[in-house]
């Protein structure tokens, strides 16, 4: 196993280099004058060759990349001109939010979408599985700020169910920082009435940013489902006489649950890609509505900070699918 | 399918003149069982109707203000409301429609045409040529599809054009690798290993042989992409990134709509009611499609 992860890691060294060269074409080939983007659109000619200079983007490209990445290996993001700070501070206080977000949202898609998806392929072309087909096709459908906006129109303005937005209600203090989510500290800290306001306001969110992921996994789930019952082996077993429970849990369950598991978690891209939107409806202070705030104030270190984070989360959360996919799968060699 | 053809019955040739061809015939009875698909049918041609006509068929001018009219109500005047400049909701929902429909065009013709043409050549060509197309595939599938979007459409500056270049450049990869996919299979089929042996060029064998070969799988993922394409594009806007105001583009106008949501539902509801629909409608077309093209996965 330890040998299987090591070479997977291996593998990311090329990946990571093509990310890196992928993020400094973009924020240093792409736009017309990276100068005169940092210098502000009011700047004098004289004032952007001052910045230009000062930035190094006289220099050749190779150099100013043997630059970029060699402030990337020591963390240096440049920094953040809408907070002031280090785009790296700003990211370690906003990450944990997102995180804890984005975890909660995916934790909903799989204790759900397997399940329903199961629901849906056993109950194949009656009632039930019409409506989870339904659904998941609205889910594919439904644009999730807007949805966002609407539930918190809904639950929070006409029925006052779930706070409007944020992490916790304004006049409570945040739990002693450990992993910065606040339901986790909450819960680490022993505080039961904070993690049960921080869950409160943790649900919407969640709900509303799971559900497009949710309705890709339904199909999945239901799909594969599908697919392996009409196996040989599962005939098989059905023809020596195995009842539909053990066929279905033992046999079928387990082999159907493999594709699942690789597109929940390619899922995380797209959870991470909504998180931005949702977070900036909801309020909640993590690297989306980070984002969102750079964007307006056009903060270009702090976007390309985003971008490389949320890109290297996504690399991680594809090898830990790699690896919980090698230990359901024992077809897989670890070697 | 064509030996159980030939065991069958004799053909009649009457019936072979009147009757519709046999793939149109297999389309109609297809639609018949599959209110969904018919569903997505007629949504679909109302979008592309609203796209092209929608100028022409909204009742008032999309951009003019009516300073008398501000946050109205849904009434008889103005069916979906109007926003806070007094602006006619169903107006700009319906000229909105060709923003999404054109943005959505454009974005995944420019994925389809150059992830076709790198999973073509990366397929067919192997070794060296396919290892490094692939990997250079890998990098951009890396970042999660809106945020690599979302910094390119942030250096590039805010507008309709940036939208579209953004999101064709996180688009082609997916093509990229079905295509491939494709290809890897299609190369190894006794029709290829014989245009090859009577010596048919590369260009040729790629174009007359292969490509057509995969134009299933490409219409099929092109059809559920629209709807994909769609929200990609109208999140964007909401964020300032896409279509800037006063276009009345859906996601641009949720955007301006969130600070009077709680003055008029509806401002807000209807934009996200003409995406989600839209989106459905394309959604429902592209399932449809290929439980006919391919009814192995339905």
């Amino acid at each position: 196993m330890v040998v299987f992860i090591l070479r997977r890691l291996v593998l990311l060294i090329p990946i990571l280099f093509g990310v890196s060269i992928l993020t400094f074409v973009v924020s240093h080939v792409v736009p017309g004058d990276p100068a005169r983007l940092i210098a502000g659109p009011h700047a004098t000619a004289a004032e952007v060759a001052v910045v230009r200079h000062a930035y190094g983007l006289d220099r050749p490209l190779w150099q100013q990349y043997v630059t970029y990445i060699g402030d990337l290996l020591h963390g240096n993001l440049g920094i953040s001109l809408h907070t002031q700070r280090p785009v790296r501070d700003d990211l370690s206080s906003f990450l944990p939010a997102t995180i804890e977000l984005t975890a909660a949202a995916m934790l909903i898609t799989i204790a759900l979408g397997i399940p329903l998806g199961i629901l849906a392929a056993l109950t194949r072309n009656n009632w039930p599985d019409a409506v989870v087909r339904l659904f998941s096709t609205l889910g594919v459908s439904v644009p999730v700020f807007w949805l966002a906006l609407v539930a918190q129109l809904v639950l929070y303005d006409f029925l006052g169910w779930f706070p409007a937005g944020g992490r916790l209600d304004t006049t409570l203090q945040p739990p002693p920082h450990i992993t910065g989510m606040y339901t986790i500290d909450s819960l680490l800290a022993g505080n039961g009435p904070l993690l049960a306001n921080s869950l409160w306001h943790l649900a919407l969110p969640a709900i509303v940013l799971s559900l497009g992921s949710l309705a890709v996994v339904i199909r999945m789930m239901r799909g594969s489902m599908l697919e392996v019952l009409r196996q040989d082996y599962i005939r098989t077993a059905s023809a020596k006489g195995l009842g539909e429970r053990l066929i279905i849990w033992r046999h079928a369950f387990r082999n159907a649950l493999l594709p699942t598991i690789t597109v929940a978690g390619l899922q995380t891209g797209y959870l991470l890609g909504g998180a931005i939107l949702v977070e900036a409806v909801f309020s909640w202070s993590g690297i989306g509505l980070y984002t969102v705030q750079s964007i307006f104030t056009s903060d270009y270190n702090a976007v390309m900070g985003v971008t490389l984070m949320i890109a290297a989360l996504f690399i991680l959360v594809n090898l830990l699918v790699d690896v919980l996919y090698a230990i359901v799968d024992p077809r897989i060699h670890l070697g | 399918m064509e030996t159980a053809a030939l065991a069958g019955p004799p053909i009649d040739e009457e019936e072979l003149l009147t009757a519709p061809p046999p793939r149109l015939a297999r389309a109609g009875a297809f639609l018949v069982r599959s209110p969904l698909t018919i569903l997505g049918i007629i949504i679909v041609i109302g979008t592309l109707v609203a796209a092209i006509f929608g100028t022409w068929l909204a009742p008032h001018n999309p951009n003019i203000p009516d300073y008398s009219a501000l946050l109205a109500s849904p009434s008889a005047a103005h069916p979906f409301g109007t926003d806070e400049l007094g602006r006619d909701i169903l107006s700009r929902v319906l000229s909105g429609a060709k923003y999404s429909m054109i943005v959505s065009l454009c974005v995944l013709t420019i994925g389809v045409v150059v992830g076709a043409t790198i999973g073509l050549i990366a397929g067919y060509f192997g070794g060296v040529v396919d290892e490094v197309l692939m990997r250079l595939t890998d990098i951009f599938l890396a970042f999660p599809a809106l945020v690599l979007a979302i910094a390119i459409a942030s250096t590039l500056g805010a507008g309709v054009v940036t939208t579209i270049i953004a999101l064709g450049i996180v688009w082609w990869p997916w093509y990229a690798r079905l295509v491939r996919g494709q290809v890897l299979a299609i190369r190894e089929m006794a029709y290829v290993e014989a245009a090859r042996v009577i010596g048919t060029r590369t260009p040729r064998m790629l174009v007359s042989h292969i490509l057509p070969e995969t134009l299933a799988p490409i219409v099929i993922q092109l059809s559920l992409d629209v709807g994909y394409a769609i929200l990609a594009s109208s999140s964007l806007s909401f964020i300032g990134l896409g279509a800037q105001p006063p276009t009345p583009e859906w996601g641009a106008m949720i955007s301006d709509a969130q600070t009077y949501l709680r003055d008029g539902w509806w401002t807000a509801t209807f934009p996200g009611v003409a995406i989600m629909v839209t989106a459905l409608g394309f959604n429902l077309l592209g399932d449809g499609l290929r439980d006919f093209l391919d009814p192995r996965l339905s």
